[in-house]
C-alpha cells in the first residue's frame, strides 16, 4: 500500500476538521473501552493471562528458527504447502502464481492486514482477477476505494448513512425503493450480495492471528463466518502470515486466544475461532483441495535482536488504538499507512522507514495508556521513543527543534546562569502579564497561544523567591 | 544457493544468535511440541458437572443462541420439529451423516423433511452434533470429517446443534485433550471450529447485528446423557 | 516507616520555578507539617524530560548527572510533578547502560524519589490534612503519576479530608490532557482536539475548581479553559491541601511580588 504517512500533520489536520470522521471517533471511543474494561473485570486471571501470554510469545521469538521449521513441515506433513517470501514482492509472485495455475477467475478475502500491507488486491485485479472483499468493513471500504481505518474494525470512520449512499450506488441491481435505513438492513444486503461471491470463488485467501508449530495449524479469529466461507467453500485455500505469528503449542494458542478477543472487542471469545491443518481429506465431504501458507517476512527478521523486537509480541487486537488519545484525535487513515495508532506508530516506521514514517512515534505525549492495555505488555511509549532517538541521531528532527533543545540544555546544565536568566525573563514577563494574568498571544510562542491562552508566571522564580527567605530567616535568626 | 526459505531463516538465525543469551535448551522446545501442558486456567469453570452443563446454557444465552435441555436422545427429533415451528421455519433440515443423529428416532416426525451431507445453497437449517463444548465462555468444539461436514456449521442461517451433556468440558485444554485421544499427538483434523453464538457483525456504527455470514440463529440441544464427562 | 524529620531534597521543577512557585511553598508548608526537614539544592534547573521525549540522550545524560549530584545526601528528593518524579524514578536508571557506576548512583537516586502527595500518604503516612476549600471541585490524573508511579488514591484521599471540599469525578480522569511537553507545540491541531475533549468532560461535571499534580498539565487545560471563557479555577493539588488558595488561580490576575512568602522584594 502506497504510504502518506510523510504527511501524517496535513492528513491529521484535515482529520480534525471533518465532522465524519469527529462523529465517529466520539462513538468508538466510547464503545471499545467500555467493552475490554467489563470483559476484563470478569475474569480474574486476565491480569495473570498476559503475563503469560507476554511470556509466550517471548519464547516463540527468541526461538523462531526453531518453531519455524517445525511449523513447516507440520504443513507438509498435513499435506500442504509453504512459500517463503521475504519481501512483499515474493508474497504477492507466490499467490499469483498459484492463482494462475489453478486459471482463478474470482478470489474471495477474509480480512488481512499483511494482504495490504503487500498490496495484494491490485496486483491480483491487474492481473484479471476478480477480489472480493467478504468481511464487512474490508467490503464496505473496497467499495469506497480506501484503505482500512482500524486493525478489526476497518470501516469505523464509516457512518450507516455513508454505508447506504455506497450500497446505492453500487447495488443497482436492487429495488431503488428498499429501505437501508438500519445497520440491520446493510448487513442483510451485504450478506446478500456476498453470498453468491463465496459460491463462485476459485481461490479463498485468509490472514492468520497464529500458527501452531506442534500441530501445522493455522488460526483465523472472526465474528462474521466470512473467513470460514472464504476457506472451506473454494477450490484452493491461501492463508498469508508474517512469520512472528507462529507458537509453540494448542495450549499456547490458546491462553493468547483468552486474552485477544477481549482486549479488542470486549467480547469472551470470537464468535468464530477456527483452527485450519492442511487440505481436505480423502474422507471430508468438503474443504479446499489445496492449502498453501504464505510465510512473510518483510522486516520482521530485522526487528529481532534488536530494539524493537518487543514489538513482535504483539497480536493484533486493536486495544491500543482503542485507548488512544491521539488515535481519537486523528483516526486511522491520518497515519497513512495500514497500522494506525501506537502499534502502528511504532511498526510502521520499521517495514517502511524513518525517513517517511517519522511523525507517527512522535505525535505522541508518551501518555502510556497503549502500554496499559497491551495484552501482551509491549512498551509501546519506550519504543516510540527509541525511534526519536533514531531520528535525532541521523539529523531528521527538524532543526528549529534541534536548536531549541541545544539552548535549552545549554542552560539547564548552568545553573547559576540559567538563574540569572530566568529571574530576569521571568520578571518581564510577569510584569507583562499581570493586568491580565495571561497571554492570548506571545511572540515565539505560537504553537502554544494559537488555542489556548498561556497563564502568565507570577513574576519571581521560586529560586529567587526561596534565595529571598533564607536570607530573611538568617536576618531574622541573627536579630 | 540461497532460496527464500534459507534467506528468511538465515536471517532470523543471525538475530536471534547476535542478541539472545543461548537458546532454551533443545530438549525443552522439543517437549513443548511433543508434550504440551495446560497453562493458566480460569477457575471460573472449575465446577461439578452439572454446574458446567448450566453455566455452558447460561453463556450459549448470553451469546444470543438459543438453548432447549432434553432428558434423552430419543427427544431430539421433537425438540428440532418444535424449534422450526415456533421460528416458524418450513419444515426442513440437512443433517450432518453421523452415526450418532441418524440413530435418534427421526421417524416420528412425519412432517420433516430430511436430506444429509454438505450444505447447498438453499438449505435454511443445518443440524450437526459437535465433538465437545466448553463451558468456560460457551463456546462449541465441531471439526470437520465424514460425520461433519464444515459447510454445515456456515452456510444455513439456522444452525442446530445437538450437544450431549457429556460432551460438555469446563476449559478448552479439556477439549484439546480429548481431541488429542482421537486423533494423536500433532495431528489435527482440516478444521476446528470453535463456535461462540451466531454470526455476527459491529462493522456499522459499532452496532451489533447478528448473521453476517455465517447462521443468524445458533440453536443447542443439550441432551442430558447422564454420563460425566469421559 | 520514616526516620524522624527526614531531610528531604525539593525538585522543584522548571515549571514550578518560573512559572508558579507558590505551588513550590505549598509543597514545602505540606512537606514541613509531615516532620520533614526541607532543602532547596541550587544547583537544580530540570529534569531533562524535553530532551530525553525528543530523543536527545546525550542531553538528557548531562542534565541526569547534575540532578543526581545536586540531590546526593538527601534521604528523600521529591517533586511536585508525577512526570518529574518519574524522570528522576522510572527512567534516569536506563541513560547509563554501560556505565556501571553513575547506573548504581541512578539507581540509588531512584529509590530516594517520589511525587510529592504520593509521599506524603505512602512514605509519611499523613493521612489527612488541615485545609479548608468550600468548593466543588474535580481532578485530573496526569498521565506519568498515574501510571507510572500508582498515583491515584492518594490525591483524592487527602482531597477528602479537606473541609468542605467535594469531589466530582472527572469522566475519563485518566486520558492525556494533551500537554505532553513538546507535542502541544508540535502538534498543535492534535493537542487541541485532546484538550478540548478535557476541557469538555471538566465542564460536564460543573465544579468550580479543577486540580491536579502536575503544572504543565494544569497550564495547558487552564489555558483552554480560559480561551474558551469558562470561569473554573485551576490550582496545583498542594496549594488546596496546604490551604494556600490565597493567590490568584492559574491564569488569573493579580500576582504580585509583594508575596507574604517572599517577605518583600
Amino acid at each position: 500500500m502506497e504510504s502518506t504517512s510523510h504527511n501524517f500533520k496535513e492528513n491529521a489536520r484535515r482529520a480534525i476538521a471533518d465532522p465524519h470522521i469527529q462523529a465517529a471517533m466520539a462513538k468508538m471511543k466510547v464503545g471499545f473501552t467500555g467493552k475490554r474494561l467489563a470483559a476484563t473485570q470478569r475474569l480474574p486471571e486476565f491480569e495473570a493471562l498476559r503475563d503469560a501470554s507476554r511470556d509466550i510469545k517471548n519464547h516463540s521469538l527468541a526461538n523462531l528458527d526453531f518453531y519455524l521449521e517445525r511449523y513447516e513441515a507440520k504443513v507438509i506433513e498435513s499435506g500442504g504447502q509453504v512459500h517463503w517470501a521475504p519481501t512483499a514482492e515474493d508474497a504477492r509472485k507466490a499467490i499469483l502464481d498459484i492463482c494462475r495455475r489453478v486459471d482463478a477467475r474470482t478470489v474471495t478475502k477474509g480480512k488481512s492486514m499483511i494482504s495490504e500491507e503487500i498490496a495484494l488486491n491490485d496486483h491480483l485485479e491487474a492481473a484479471g482477477m476478480t477480489v472480493v472483499e467478504t468481511d464487512l468493513g474490508e467490503y464496505i471500504i473496497q467499495l469506497r476505494k480506501e484503505p482500512p481505518s482500524h486493525i478489526i474494525a476497518p470501516a469505523v470512520h464509516v457512518s450507516k448513512e455513508q454505508v447506504e449512499a455506497d450500497f446505492r450506488a453500487l447495488h443497482t441491481h436492487l429495488p431503488a425503493d428498499r429501505n437501508l435505513s438500519e445497520p440491520t438492513d446493510l448487513v442483510n444486503e451485504a450478506r446478500q450480495i456476498l453470498r453468491q461471491r463465496y459460491l463462485d470463488a476459485d481461490v479463498g485467501i485468509t490472514g492468520a492471528n497464529f500458527l501452531i508449530a506442534e500441530t501445522g495449524t493455522s488460526i483465523i479469529v472472526t465474528n462474521e463466518g466470512n473467513g470460514d466461507l472464504t476457506q472451506s467453500l473454494p477450490r484452493v485455500h491461501i492463508v498469508i502470515a508474517s512469520i512472528e505469528k507462529v507458537v509453540p503449542n494448542l495450549e499456547d494458542a490458546t491462553t493468547i486466544l483468552r486474552v485477544l478477543a477481549r482486549s479488542a472487542t470486549g467480547q469472551e471469545f470470537s464468535a468464530y475461532t477456527t483452527f485450519s491443518t492442511g487440505p481436505r481429506r480423502a474422507e471430508d465431504p468438503d474443504g479446499p483441495e489445496e492449502y498453501h501458507v504464505i510465510l512473510l517476512d518483510n522486516g520482521r527478521s530485522a526487528m529481532l535482536g534488536s530494539d524493537f523486537q518487543d514489538m513482535l509480541r504483539c497480536i493484533r487486537c486493536g486495544a491500543c488504538m482503542n485507548h488512544c488519545p491521539v488515535y481519537h484525535a486523528v483516526g486511522g487513515h491520518s497515519y497513512g499507512w495500514v497500522y494506525p495508532g501506537p502499534m502502528g506508530a511504532v511498526l510502521t516506521p520499521n517495514l517502511i522507514g524513518v525517513e517517511e514514517a517519522g511523525h507517527l512515534p512522535n505525535a505522541s505525549t508518551l501518555c502510556g495508556r497503549c502500554e496499559s492495555v497491551c495484552p501482551v505488555r509491549i512498551p509501546l511509549p519506550r519504543m516510540m521513543r527509541n525511534w526519536r532517538e533514531r531520528e535525532f541521531e541521523r539529523h531528521l528532527t527538524p532543526s528549529s527543534v534541534r536548536s531549541g533543545l541545544w539552548l535549552w540544555a545549554f542552560l539547564a546544565c548552568r545553573p547559576v546562569l540559567y538563574r540569572r536568566l530566568a529571574g530576569f525573563g521571568i520578571r518581564i514577563l510577569g510584569a507583562l502579564g499581570r493586568r491580565k494574568g495571561r497571554f492570548s498571544s506571545l511572540p515565539l510562542a505560537g504553537g502554544w497561544t494559537k488555542y489556548r491562552d498561556l497563564p502568565a508566571p507570577q513574576g519571581r522564580t521560586f529560586q529567587q523567591l526561596w534565595a529571598q527567605k533564607q536570607k530573611n530567616e538568617k536576618r531574622g535568626a541573627v536579630k | 544457493m540461497t532460496t527464500a526459505r534459507s534467506q528468511i531463516l538465515g536471517a532470523v538465525k543471525q538475530a536471534l544468535a547476535r542478541n539472545t543469551p543461548g537458546d532454551d535448551p533443545q530438549d525443552m522446545r522439543e517437549q513443548r511440541l511433543s508434550d504440551p501442558r495446560p497453562g493458566l486456567i480460569p477457575e471460573r469453570s472449575r465446577l461439578p458437572h452439572p454446574a458446567q452443563v448450566d453455566l455452558m446454557e447460561s453463556m450459549l444465552n448470553e451469546l444470543s443462541a438459543t438453548v432447549a435441555r432434553v432428558s434423552s436422545g430419543d427427544q431430539v427429533p421433537e425438540s428440532v420439529s418444535e424449534y422450526l415451528k415456533a421460528k416458524n421455519l418450513p419444515p426442513e433440515i440437512r443433517m450432518a451423516p453421523s452415526r450418532d443423529l441418524q440413530s435418534l428416532p427421526w421417524d416420528g416426525q412425519h412432517l420433516l423433511k430430511i436430506s444429509h451431507g454438505p450444505a447447498r445453497e438453499p438449505d435454511q437449517v443445518s443440524v450437526t452434533g459437535a465433538f465437545a463444548a466448553v463451558a468456560e465462555t460457551g463456546t462449541l468444539m465441531l471439526h470437520s470429517g465424514p460425520e461433519g461436514p464444515t459447510t454445515l456449521n456456515f452456510l444455513p442461517e439456522n444452525h442446530i446443534v445437538v450437544l450431549r451433556a457429556s460432551q460438555i468440558v469446563g476449559a478448552y485444554e479439556e477439549g484439546w485433550a480429548r481431541l488429542r485421544k482421537v486423533f494423536g499427538n500433532g495431528y489435527m483434523p482440516r478444521t476446528v471450529n470453535m463456535i461462540s453464538g451466531p454470526s455476527r457483525t459491529g462493522d456499522i456504527e459499532q452496532k451489533i447485528e447478528l448473521g453476517a455470514h455465517g447462521p443468524r440463529r445458533l440453536h443447542v440441544i443439550i441432551v442430558e446423557d447422564g454420563d460425566s464427562p469421559a | 516507616m520514616s526516620k524522624p524529620e527526614p531531610r528531604v531534597g525539593l525538585f522543584v521543577t522548571c515549571l514550578v520555578d518560573l512559572f508558579r512557585p507558590s505551588v513550590g511553598f505549598a509543597a514545602v508548608k505540606l512537606l514541613e507539617a509531615a516532620g520533614c526537614r526541607v532543602e532547596v539544592p541550587e544547583m537544580q534547573t530540570c529534569c531533562g524530560q524535553p530532551a530525553y521525549n525528543s530523543g536527545d540522550r546525550a542531553d538528557t545524560r548531562a542534565i541526569a548527572l547534575q540532578v543526581i549530584e545536586a540531590f546526593q545526601g538527601f534521604d528523600y528528593v521529591v517533586a511536585p510533578s508525577g512526570s518529574c518524579a518519574a524522570m528522576l524514578k522510572a527512567h534516569y536508571p536506563t541513560l547509563f547502560d554501560k556505565e556501571p557506576e553513575l547506573a548504581a548512583k541512578a539507581a540509588d537516586l531512584s529509590t530516594r524519589t517520589y511525587e510529592l502527595v504520593s509521599f506524603l500518604t505512602d512514605v509519611m503516612q499523613v493521612s489527612k490534612v488541615d485545609a479548608v476549600f468550600p468548593r466543588s471541585v474535580t481532578y485530573h490524573d496526569s498521565c506519568s503519576g498515574l501510571r507510572e508511579l500508582g498515583v491515584r488514591d492518594q490525591p483524592r484521599q487527602l482531597l477528602s479530608t479537606v473541609g468542605d471540599l467535594s469531589l466530582v469525578e472527572l469522566s475519563d480522569a485518566d486520558t492525556c490532557c494533551g500537554f505532553g511537553g513538546t507535542f502541544c507545540v508540535k502538534y498543535p491541531d492534535i493537542s487541541n482536539t485532546m484538550v478540548s475533549s478535557k476541557t469538555g468532560n471538566i465542564e460536564a461535571t460543573g465544579a468550580q475548581t479543577l486540580l491536579a499534580g502536575d503544572l504543565g498539565c494544569l497550564m495547558n487545560m487552564a489555558g483552554k479553559l480560559q480561551r474558551s471563557g469558562s470561569a473554573i479555577q485551576v490550582r496545583h493539588v498542594a496549594e488546596v491541601l496546604a490551604g494556600m488558595t490565597e493567590d490568584p488561580a492559574i491564569g488569573l490576575s493579580g500576582t504580585a511580588p509583594g508575596d507574604p512568602r517572599s517577605g518583600g522584594a
